[in-house]
């Protein structure tokens, strides 16, 4: 299948990112992170908890303008970004679908979801509460919501945190369904190495804070040749380019 | 304004609009119960007391049919209404926009805070009587009069609403690029829902109390006046029938408007098991 999206790929440059506290204590977050996501690609961000993964994300969603460097998302064409947060974060005050339309832009309000909502096993719930669903449908809406906008490039926050590893495995092979569907430029925030290692293109290693890049891990191997053998394989070499690395 | 399907329907709307019924006349009945033991209770001491100064239920209930029959009294309810509903409107716009403003913005909320207690603690009168010796003897001074009574109230609890704010949806909102009118009615207004409530409610029973002073310091109609001119005849049935007529029409407009409104506004919550 052909990618689709903007011309230019994912390219970040962040010189250094700082967060002052109201005390005066400074904690640099951030320094020399740079690396590129390429056309077409999924690629994941692997660091240790607490090392500035959601701070790298926030900036490149425009959340946090406070930090020096720079970074480039597509331009032209359709330029919209799609995120999947840390939590859900769906309005409770909406339905599901209500809450899938209202991140399209006008012109796409009305268009038909079905094959999304089917996809993700959401069919039956498009008219729920977010109160309604339980951790995993609301993850699943939320990832409905990011791919049925169709954007440029799809940043994702840990989207499988504080699941039980069933009901994780389940929504990685969905996230896997849709995005094959139309493979999006993404970039995925983790700590997890199994998944880094099942879903992605390329991972993105990082340093303990603040994250700088110690390197990159490439996946060539199509994800459906990824069984379980293949996968302890990709384990143990990562491990050994990687030694430090959990 | 949207796409029909992100209308505000859900399914088996048509089962929950039974037990919507049931739960909507279950207070009414209530509170015709109450309110029919006070009338009794009211009827036996006018009987154990008679003086002119203190009429039983049925006399009030005379003037009360007489001020309706010659259409007096709705014109002065009517009247009386109006200033309340102009006010409240004016009270709640302005005041929520000024609150949350100083709920987001810091230090503007430090620097205005000392304006926010100083307008607090001016006494309605002497806003009013200000308003008419500088504005003259009209309506736009005495609904404005009122209204700058009530907007300090308002303003400190949508201030407490926008503190309360969910920064996390303003975000995503700004990630999905939400246009500024569907930030407003989908991601601020229900967030701040409680306390445009809780505002409602102190604010209806304020204004309405305020707007018979105003009446009766510079108009020439309303509720407000009749009273005056009813004390002035020392004619203590008109008085409570006028008064008892506004407020079964404030109580109407609770139980018809407030409360549904209300029901609506929550129905995404969970209902408590
Ligand atoms: N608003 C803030 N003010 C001050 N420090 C912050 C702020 N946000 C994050 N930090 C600090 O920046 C560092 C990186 O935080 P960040 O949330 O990016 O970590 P993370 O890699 O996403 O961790 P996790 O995997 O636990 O989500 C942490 O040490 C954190 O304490
Ligand atoms: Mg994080």
């Amino acid at each position: 299948m052909q990618p689709v999206g903007a011309a230019v790929p994912l390219r970040v440059d962040i010189a250094e990112k700082i967060f002052r506290s109201a005390q005066g204590v400074s904690v640099t977050a951030l320094q020399d992170l740079s690396f590129e996501v390429r056309q077409g690609e999924f690629a994941c961000l692997l660091g240790p908890s607490g090392c500035g993964k959601t701070t790298t994300l926030r900036i490149l969603l425009g959340l946090d303008k406070d930090f020096s460097g720079s970074f480039q998302l597509p331009e032209g064409g359709s330029n919209r970004i799609a995120a999947v947060f840390q939590e859900p974060t769906l309005l409770p005050w909406r339905t599901v679908e209500q809450n899938v339309r209202l991140a399209l832009p006008k012109g796409l309000r009305t268009k038909n979801l079905d094959g999304l909502f089917d996809t993700l096993g959401l069919a039956g719930m498009r008219s729920l509460y977010p109160a309604e669903l339980s951790l995993g449908l609301a993850r699943r809406a939320a990832l409905a919501r990011a791919f049925a906008t169709e954007p440029a490039v799809l940043f994702l926050d840990e989207p499988f945190a504080s699941l039980d590893e069933r009901t994780a495995e389940r929504l990685r092979h969905l996230l896997l369904t849709v995005w094959s569907a139309r493979p999006t430029t993404a970039l995925m925030v983790t700590h997890n190495l199994r998944e880094a290692l099942m879903l992605s293109d390329r991972i993105i290693v990082l340093a303990q804070r603040p994250a700088r890049v110690l390197g990159m891990f490439d996946v060539r191997l199509p994800r459906h040749y990824r069984n379980p053998q293949v996968m302890s394989d990709l384990l143990r070499s990562f491990h050994q380019k990687f030694p430090g690395v959990a | 304004m949207t796409a029909p399907d992100t209308g505000d329907r859900a399914p088996g709307a048509a089962a929950d609009s039974q037990s919507g019924l049931a739960t909507a006349v279950a207070p009414v009945l209530t509170v015709a119960v109450s309110l029919l033991g006070l009338c009794l209770l009211w009827g036996l001491a006018a009987n154990a007391w008679p003086s002119r100064a203190f009429p039983g239920p049925g006399q009030v209930w005379q003037v009360l049919l007489a001020e309706a029959a010659n259409g007096d009294l709705f014109y002065h309810l009517g009247a009386t209404l109006g200033r309340v509903a102009a006010a409240y409107v004016i009270a709640m716009v302005v005041g929520s926009v000024i609150g949350v403003f100083l709920g987001s913005y810091r230090r503007a909320d430090r620097f205005f805070s000392p304006w926010v207690i100083l307008f607090l603690n001016i006494p309605a009168l002497v806003v009013i009587v200000l308003a008419y010796i500088w504005f003259g003897l009209n309506e736009a001074a005495a609904v404005g009069a009122v209204a700058v009574n009530k907007i300090p109230n308002v303003v400190v609890t949508m201030r407490e609403g926008a503190r309360a704010l969910d920064p996390g949806y303003a975000e995503m909102a700004a990630v999905y690029r939400f246009g500024p009118f569907d930030r407003i009615r989908h991601v601020l207004l229900p967030q701040l829902q409680p306390y445009l409530a809780a505002a409602s409610r102190s604010g209806i029973a304020l204004i309405w109390k305020i707007v018979l002073v105003v009446e009766l310091l510079g108009r020439s109609n309303g509720v407000g006046f009749q009273i005056y001119l009813y004390f002035q005849l020392f004619d203590v049935a008109a008085i409570l029938a006028y008064t008892l007529a506004f407020v079964a029409v404030m109580l109407v407009i609770e139980l018809l408007l407030v409360q549904p409104v209300e029901r609506h506004a929550t129905r995404w919550r969970r209902r408590p098991a």
